[in-house]
């Protein structure tokens, strides 16, 4: 059997590989997604204090140490069953707002946005974000850095640090931030808000304005029918800090919501032995495969998981764009996996906004930042939305807090089954007859995953923009017929 | 970035098992980036530009100037890039906590390879009624898959190829690379010249308690105190108020950033000058604060410090004398 392997490459620590079968009549047989990867925190953690969770685990990531950081305090707050006083609260998503803006920009100006703005056709050396400065303005540049600048100096100013934030214990906050910080903050965020209709407007002029590329994003190659999840707030609006996780049907029926401690009714894990990571699903349906439809427990965690898992945005603007986005795509739910860029605008664009609001809220500044536990420590579980996925800290302790088991579910993780089912799809969608595979190919097939915006090993992030790839068609004895290459 | 042969001096930067945030240090010196752009030929950064892995291989021996290496050795594939990258680089740079001494994930080495697997693969949440662990080598029905090696314990940088210069922090701190890529520019127009062989660059050569705004009374305790526990006064030292704070033994470079947002020192920065033991020398740091002679008292004192191991060593245990706990070595054999 022919095989084809696809080999991200800018990963050398091989965070992911992709392994493509063809059958005798050159059509794909199957393909495989691995990921090459395991580093432990769950056991490593046990013996540890549970103050400590917020610090240890940043550290699976340093793209999104603030998710990692976030949902760790909450999990240890749950543990002591401390309710931090309302600023420790406000604050802790001030910071993560301010990072949700840093981060999907990264995602929409440097990986995903590139393939829209300079089109999936234009030459692969000006598919990226040098590419996107040149054809939408040199100030672009400019504005891209200075928001990935305010939004890591709000994390420094609450979280401590620039990466890796050092603030978050059980029961709130180790500080508060003053008026003069306050001040900083709500201009950065003022601003902020305008970058994020500023990047709407772009999307709105060249990729809606573009028939082609909404023809892309309606394509059968990009669709897939999941359930969708995504966490709300006490208004079913999408929130990336608290509250309940909502499940969507691929039939626009809602298959429930779950409150952080009854995760494990909900989701579960299916293990394959070619592979470190698991593949978590909906428990209530069950594991089918990699299949489509309403009896297949696969679900979605991304930007349009989660509009399409609430009712709606918190904030005005927000709510104006995704009123457009459901009216341009024809209704909830949208499936087609392209639309998830948009959806992370107009997250931006949420983001922005919450930002200002808890700026600007009279409570922000108060020295009440933290609540000192009472209670016996024994158990708790911590969700938020990291921008790749609802991400669950799981933490079980002895009476003085000492960790006796860990359980993480990791943003990504949750995706990891339908980016499997997208890669297969846009391989069978491309691939007949044992076509000769062109670099068209390679990109429409990295397309497929890019859309999620995966960070396994936390860290799949290319920053000009393109993840170099090489796919090696092999004959049966394994040697080599075909070598094709992007960027390399 | 020009990466093609323009005849300035080559740089490349390299991650192996690593969390990302040592490049998004480097990518946070922003303009910095531009004077390594111009002073140099960008020929490998995955996370910044396309460059391949066989384009360094087919590079002669010595071609790097300078490479910047994060992430530690967790698996073959780690080891083999250190391997390539050593041989091609004239200046290789462990970079970051992880490269220097293991870092966060080198705390896997408090347990055995097998005991690191089956906690993932035997979760709350997993569904694993066969009972299958990660098969290097796996007979799918369309052909074999494979999967890197895990390795026994994880391991720094320097204990598998030689290293030039080390620089710490988790991540280092933005303003020391952008003082070292001045250095280095300097350097290469005959304007300075390199710190000796082996030394540590990018940071100071004091303590983080040097750099502490903190005011220390040399005040002694009689009670360790959880950082949850206490409403902590934030002009007082940290450690005089009971909370275990690594200051002490940490080297200076990151301008305390920790204790001066209320957080106790983490031991980023990794050991002070001079120090051969990291948690050696906490310990006894620690132990000069302790308000007793009275043993028994004393040991009542230290088991307010719930878990040694983990903040005696917590950045530092693979670098360590000790590098990993006799039962991730009993189970692993001393490889």
């Amino acid at each position: 059997m022919q095989r084809i392997t696809i080999d991200p490459i800018t990963r050398l620590e091989g965070h992911g590989k992709i392994e493509i079968f063809l059958n005798e009549q050159g059509d794909v047989a199957n393909t495989y997604f691995q990921i090459p990867e395991l580093r432990g925190f769950e056991r490593f953690c046990v013996g540890r204090p549970v103050e400590e969770m917020p610090i240890l685990t940043n550290r699976i990531c340093g793209v999104c140490p603030e998710a990692h950081h976030m949902a760790a305090a909450k999990a240890a707050d749950a543990v002591y069953k401390v309710d931090p006083p309302p600023t420790a609260k406000k604050l802790r998503e001030l910071l993560y707002s301010a990072f949700y803006v840093t981060d999907h920009t990264t995602h929409f100006y440097a990986l995903g946005g590139p393939d829209f703005i300079m089109g999936p056709d234009a030459p692969v050396a000006e598919r990226n974000i040098l590419g996107v400065i040149h054809k939408v303005g040199l100030e672009i540049g400019g504005k891209v850095i200075q928001a990935r600048k305010y939004g890591h100096t709000v994390v420094e100013i609450i979280g401590g640090r620039k990466v890796h934030p050092c603030t978050s214990i059980p029961g709130g906050l180790t500080k508060g931030i003053t008026e003069e910080q306050r001040q900083e903050i709500e201009k950065m965020g003022r601003w902020a808000v305008e970058f994020g209709r500023f990047s709407l407007k772009i999307f709105n002029d060249i990729v809606l304005g573009n028939q082609a590329y909404v023809d892309l994003i309606l394509g059968d190659i990009y669709t897939h029918h999941t359930y969708y999840m995504g966490t709300v707030d006490e208004n079913d609006k999408v929130n990336f800090y608290d509250g309940m996780v909502s499940v969507m049907g691929p039939d626009g029926e809602r298959l429930g919501k779950y409150a952080p401690s009854e995760y494990t009714d909900w989701i579960a894990e299916h293990v394959e032995p070619w592979t470190y990571l698991k593949f978590p699903y909906l428990k209530k349906i069950g594991w089918k495969g990699f299949v489509d439809g309403k009896d297949s427990g696969v679900y979605m965690a991304t930007p349009l998981s989660r509009l399409n898992a609430a009712s709606g945005m918190a904030t005005p603007l927000a709510q104006e764009e995704y009123e457009r986005f459901y009216s341009t795509l024809g209704g909830k739910p949208v499936h087609q996996r392209l639309a998830i860029h948009w959806a992370r605008l107009i997250e931006l664009l949420y983001a922005a906004e919450r930002w200002v609001e808890l700026a600007t809220d009279p409570e922000i500044t108060s020295p009440n930042f933290h609540t000192i536990p009472t209670q016996t420590p024994t158990e708790g579980v911590g969700i938020v939305e990291a921008p790749r996925g609802t991400l669950t800290h799981h933490y079980w302790t002895d009476e003085r807090g000492i960790l006796t088991r860990v359980n993480l579910i990791v943003g990504t993780t949750n995706n990891y089954a339908p980016i499997s089912m997208s890669i297969k799809k846009a391989a069978q969608s491309l691939i007949h007859n044992g076509t000769v595979v062109t670099e068209g190919m390679l990109n429409m097939v990295e397309m497929a995953f890019r859309a999620y915006d995966p960070c396994f090993g936390c860290a799949t992030h290319s920053l000009p923009g393109r993840m170099p790839l090489e796919i090696t068609i092999r004959d049966e004895t394994g040697n080599p017929v075909q070598v094709l290459k992007q960027f390399c | 970035m020009s990466g093609n042969g323009s005849g300035k001096p080559k740089f490349a930067m390299c991650w192996a098992a690593s969390c990302g945030g040592c490049e998004i240090a480097v990518l946070n010196t922003h303009e910095k980036i531009l004077d390594v752009d111009a002073n140099f030929d960008v020929v490998f950064w995955p996370v910044a530009m396309d460059a391949k892995y066989k384009d360094v291989e087919a590079m002669p021996d010595g071609a790097i100037t300078l490479t910047l290496f994060n992430g530690s050795i967790r698996n073959s594939e780690n080891e083999e890039i250190a391997h390539l990258l050593r041989r091609k680089s004239q200046i290789l740079v462990a970079f970051g906590s992880c490269a220097c001494e293991g870092c966060i994930p080198g705390l896997a080495n408090l347990s055995s390879s097998k005991e690191l697997i089956e906690t993932a693969f035997t979760g709350i949440s997993t569904d694993n009624p066969q009972d299958l662990r990660p098969a290097y080598s796996w007979k799918a029905p369309e052909g074999e898959l494979h999967i890197p090696k895990f390795y026994p314990v994880l391991k720094t940088l320097d204990q598998v190829v030689n290293v030039d210069y080390y620089m710490p922090g988790c991540p280092p701190e933005s303003h020391q690379i952008s003082a070292v890529i001045d250095l280095v520019i300097q350097v290469l127009h005959g304007q300075g010249e390199l710190p000796p062989a082996g030394a540590v660059i990018g940071a100071g050569n004091s303590t983080v308690c040097d750099e502490c705004q903190r005011t220390r009374n040399v005040k002694q305790i009689k009670k360790f105190m959880r950082i949850q526990d206490i409403q902590a006064d934030p002009s007082l030292c940290l450690l005089e108020q009971g909370v275990l704070c690594n200051g002490p033994a940490t080297r200076s470079g990151c301008t305390a950033l920790c204790p001066s947002a209320g957080a106790a020192c983490i031991g980023c920065y990794g050991p002070a000058e001079g120090v051969l033991d990291y948690g050696a020398r906490l310990i006894s740091a620690v132990a000069s604060v302790i308000d007793s002679q009275d043993p028994d008292e004393i040991e009542s004192i230290l088991d307010g410090i719930p878990d040694p191991a983990g903040m005696f060593y917590r950045f530092n245990l693979a670098g360590s004398l000790l590098r990993s706990s006799k039962a991730a070595w009993k189970t692993n054999g001393n490889q």
